[in-house]
């Protein structure tokens, strides 16, 4: 922390100097590393597939390919964080999809009112593997793992065997659709950069341009309120770049998404929840409760937290957004499907640890599992493009893990 | 000086920025107790870990001298082939394993992998009944008490066939009698020729079995006192230890005493296990407006789960009895409505129950009050490090900011941290669970008056302390607590450590 403030006060005296930026690098490794990471995976895939990864095509497919895991992951973080673990969503996933189909496809019960059914059964799944952990202080991991037994064993009934769809097509667009409709012809402009028959749709950057100004405003607020209070803080310049860089990736996304299809719809789900667990997390009575939980229950108990109620919301919560994710990766499929959601807990949980939290909890942000997600997604998309066998993709994701966790563990030993 | 077993000459350690020892010497003789004393942080623990050979040869410079060889250890076990073993504060007793498994983990009576259980358990008996125990090599260590687990890691140190025995903070966690039988065993193994090197902070019993003290400070040798030559006092060694006379052990206060604001009647709990067993047994107590009242007793005798059990049902079940605050019956049947009563328990086991270590002060400070810093239950931010700085300067919590983990800090500091915890949450009521545990003598001083403090506002403060000298001091009132009752009250100013004893004694003669 001392480090950080030298470095701050000498940088406002020398100005921008490249020694600044190396210690800034160095003292937020951590924080920063997985990032690091990403970036490393991405250009070495982008030349691996000769630019197929970074094309706008393959960009919205990454985004429509993850964005369920990122989704569950959310859930799982918070889980995690409070000290549990949750192997069922999974099976809850593929039990909500199968109970959308009975609805939808079967007795063609209202989209919306379907959707809702949905959630709130997920939020009763969540409820009842809750009470058992919370109140009956059984593990966390036996109450789940009963769980994914016990849902998958209830899509299989639910299913008979057999895949239940189509949907309908206002269901599967939420998963599948863009902003600009389906045929994506509406709300075009032509691409200044590109060729004659370039388009770039205009809603999606208009989008992109306010939401990296609203990040940048309150990246500016937050730096103000730690100023007043003394508190380390980026140097002007170098404060300048970070924002910068951070708008010019979003505007780059943007313009990537805009020359193909535009937004997909699936990310008016996905950024929203990211930034209200985000906001959760950090910013509220209940987000600094779940942490000071996982990191010491009986001390958090002895100043009034009242534990094992959150215990039991966190698992309420991984519940809605296992059911959220069932019913995107559904719509994705246009089918439900007994095999649905084999393996997504251990997608889920991958990403949360890669993400740098800790497995005995009290730690972990949404920021690293969102890219934790990422790193397991692009490596899946990456190396299939790039005709890695399904096998051997299984061994590196495997070995990114562990290699991400150690890193992770060696450098709090060290700090 | 033949009768030299140990010397270390010049040890110099120094971790990435501080230098933990600065040449320093230390002699111990053949059969002889030698009390190594210092504040916390003065090098003590860094001593003896270079002696156990925990920072191997190399890391440090100086020599170590035993037997006259010199030794150059690159592990514990290289110490402990030669006879020295030490025994950590923390004890590193496996619960769910037997006295005899314990005994001998690490070192097993063993052939070829094959353990001799008939030879293992006859060595422990013999082991057991040299330490004064009397239990079976297969009890488990969770069912006997922390003052026997203390007993059982000497014995294990004795299976070692132990030259110099290095005890940390031995007595920390012991009460008097506990600590009184240990003591007793250094002066038994003192004749048989074993040396021991003891470590600790109650200034009373070091001044009582020592043959010689050692004083460090800021991670230098300041003297080496001779208790054969001179009778050494307390006050001298404290003098020692801090630089400086401290005249007072205990801040002066003037007591303004009020009405009645705070009362127990009728108070009993049973064990939450055992659900026959009454752990406390019809209490009755009160404290009033601004003033100190402590409770005295024996560890194990109910303090703090009657303490625990008025804080919100936190210890204990089939929980009966009334608790009243200023006259008006006040409902503590969780933890959120004690708090919301104004009741605060600061606990006697910071690092388990007190902190989230893995925190910083900030967060610490203000988890038992998050509404007061919440505005609809989101949190503002510069609010909080506006009060969490406040009380960091108030309370001389000693640390780079308020985002400092908790986990670095000092005891001491540890401790004002979960005092000002507590004080945010503005409570009427304050129960300090050993408050002073583990602390050195300058931030007891401290922690003392900041009691005062609060008591001098108004609140109603208890203190349950093993210390009958800090019970003493600080208090207005006492209550002396043993086997689950009240079994005396007295002011302060006609109470001695005798009388609280005898009280103490009285009742386990009339009950036999």
């Amino acid at each position: 922390m001392s480090a950080e403030l030298q470095t701050n006060e000498s940088s406002k005296a020398a100005g921008f100097k490249l020694a600044n930026v190396f210690d800034f690098l160095k003292n937020h490794m951590r924080e920063y590393g997985m990032l690091v990471a990403l970036v490393v995976i991405v250009l070495y895939f982008q030349f691996e597939t000769s630019g197929v990864l970074l094309q706008p095509t393959n960009i919205t497919n990454v985004i429509l390919q993850n964005s369920y895991i990122v989704v569950m992951a959310l859930g799982m973080l918070l889980v995690i964080v409070a000290g549990h673990i949750d192997l069922s969503i999974g099976s809850v996933a593929a039990f909500v999809g199968a109970v959308a189909g009975y609805m939808m496809v079967k007795n063609d019960y209202p989209v919306i009112i379907s959707i809702a059914a949905c959630i709130a059964i997920g939020a009763v799944i969540g409820a009842f593997q809750g009470y058992w952990v919370a109140f009956r202080k059984i593990p966390a991991f036996i109450v789940t793992l009963a769980g994914m037994l016990i849902f998958r064993g209830l899509t299989l009934v639910l299913l008979g065997g057999s895949s239940l769809g189509p949907f309908p097509e206002s269901f599967s667009n939420i998963s599948r659709g863009f902003i600009s409709g389906n045929e994506a012809t509406t709300g075009f402009m032509s691409n200044p950069l590109g060729g004659a028959d370039a388009k770039l749709h205009v809603m999606t950057l208009i989008i992109g341009l306010a939401f990296a100004a609203i990040i940048v405003y309150l990246d500016i607020v937050g730096r103000k309120n730690s100023r007043a209070f003394n508190f380390p803080v980026l140097s002007t310049p170098l404060f300048i770049v970070k924002n910068t860089a951070v708008v010019a990736i979003i505007m780059a996304f943007c313009y990537i998404l805009a020359s193909y299809k535009g937004l997909p719809n699936v990310l008016l789900v996905l950024i929203p929840l990211i930034v209200l667990y985000i906001f959760v997390t950090k910013k509220t009575v209940i987000g600094r409760r779940i942490y000071a939980l996982g990191g010491n229950e009986k001390a958090a108990k002895l100043s009034g937290v009242p534990t094992d109620r959150l215990t039991f919301y966190t698992f309420v919560n991984m519940g809605v957004l296992a059911a959220i994710g069932g019913m995107i990766f559904t719509g994705r499929l246009n089918s439900a499907t007994p095999k649905a959601g084999d393996g997504f807990e251990l997608d889920a949980i991958a990403a949360v640890f890669i993400g740098g939290a800790s497995a005995s909890g009290g730690i972990g942000t949404i920021f690293g599992v969102v890219i934790g997600a990422l790193v397991m997604g692009v490596l899946n998309n990456g190396m299939s493009i790039a005709g890695v066998s399904v096998d051997w993709q299984q061994v590196v994701k495997g070995a990114v893990l562990l290699i991400a966790v150690y890193f992770d563990v060696s450098s709090k030993n060290k700090a | 000086m033949s009768d030299l077993l140990l010397e270390m000459r010049g040890i110099t350690k120094t971790f990435p920025g501080v230098k933990a020892l600065n040449d320093v010497n230390l002699q111990v003789r053949q059969a002889e107790i030698h009390a190594l004393v210092g504040e916390n942080g003065a090098g003590k623990s860094t001593l003896m870990k270079v002696l156990s050979g925990v920072y191997p040869h190399g890391s440090y410079s100086g020599e170590i001298i035993f037997e006259g060889q010199e030794c150059r250890f690159n592990d514990i076990s290289a110490s402990e082939k030669l006879g020295i073993v030490i025994i950590h504060q923390e004890l590193a007793l496996i619960p769910f394993l037997s006295i005899a498994e314990n005994i001998f983990l690490g070192h097993e009576t063993a052939s070829r992998g094959v353990i001799n259980w008939n030879a293992a358990i006859a060595k422990t008996q013999a082991l057991l009944k040299k330490v004064g125990l009397s239990e079976s090599p297969n009890t488990l260590i969770t069912d006997i008490g922390v003052g026997k687990q203390q007993l059982v890691e000497i014995a294990k140190a004795l299976a070692k066939e132990v030259k110099l025995l290095i005890l940390d903070e031995p007595t920390a966690s012991l009460n008097e009698s506990d600590s009184e039988a240990l003591l007793e065993l250094l002066l038994q193994f003192k004749q048989q020729g074993i040396s021991s090197i003891l470590i600790s902070h109650k200034l009373n019993e070091v001044s009582k079995v020592a043959d010689a003290i050692t004083v460090l400070r800021d991670g230098a040798t300041i003297e080496t006192l001779d208790c054969h030559k001179e009778t050494i006092s307390e006050d001298r060694i404290i003098r020692g230890m801090v630089g400086r006379d401290l005249s007072h052990r205990f801040p002066p206060r003037e007591a303004t005493i009020g009405e009645t604001m705070f009362e127990v009647r009728n108070w009993n709990v049973y064990h939450p296990l055992h659900a026959e067993r009454k752990v406390v047994d019809n209490v009755n107590f009160n404290v009033r407006k601004g003033e100190i009242v402590g409770i005295a007793g024996l560890m194990g005798s109910g303090r703090t789960e009657l303490a625990m059990s008025i804080f919100g049902h936190a210890y204990g079940k089939h929980i009966s009895g009334h608790v009243y605050k200023n006259g008006q019956e006040i409902d503590v049947r969780t933890i959120q409505k004690a708090i919301r009563n104004g009741i605060a328990y600061v606990t006697e086991d910071r690092k388990n129950y007190g902190l989230v270590l893995i925190d910083g002060i900030k967060n610490n400070i203000s988890l038992a009050n998050l509404p007061a810093i919440a505005n609809k239950s989101v949190l503002n931010e510069p609010k909080e490090l506006r009060i969490t700085n406040q009380y960091r300067d108030d309370l001389g919590i000693r640390s780079s900011s308020v985002l400092q983990k908790t986990v670095n800090l000092s005891g001491g500091n540890q401790q004002k941290v979960v005092l000002s915890k507590w004080l945010f949450a503005n409570p009427d009521i304050l129960i300090l669970d050993e408050p002073t545990r583990g602390i050195d003598v300058g931030a007891k001083y401290e922690i003392y008056t900041i009691i005062n403090k609060l008591a001098q506002a108004g609140k109603a403060v208890i203190i349950i302390s093993s210390e009958l000298p800090e019970i003493l001091g600080m208090c207005d009132r006492i209550y002396v607590m043993n086997e689950g009752q009240i079994v005396g009250e007295m002011p302060a100013a006609d109470a001695s450590q005798e009388k609280i004893m005898k009280c103490i004694m009285q009742q386990e003669v009339n009950q036999q």
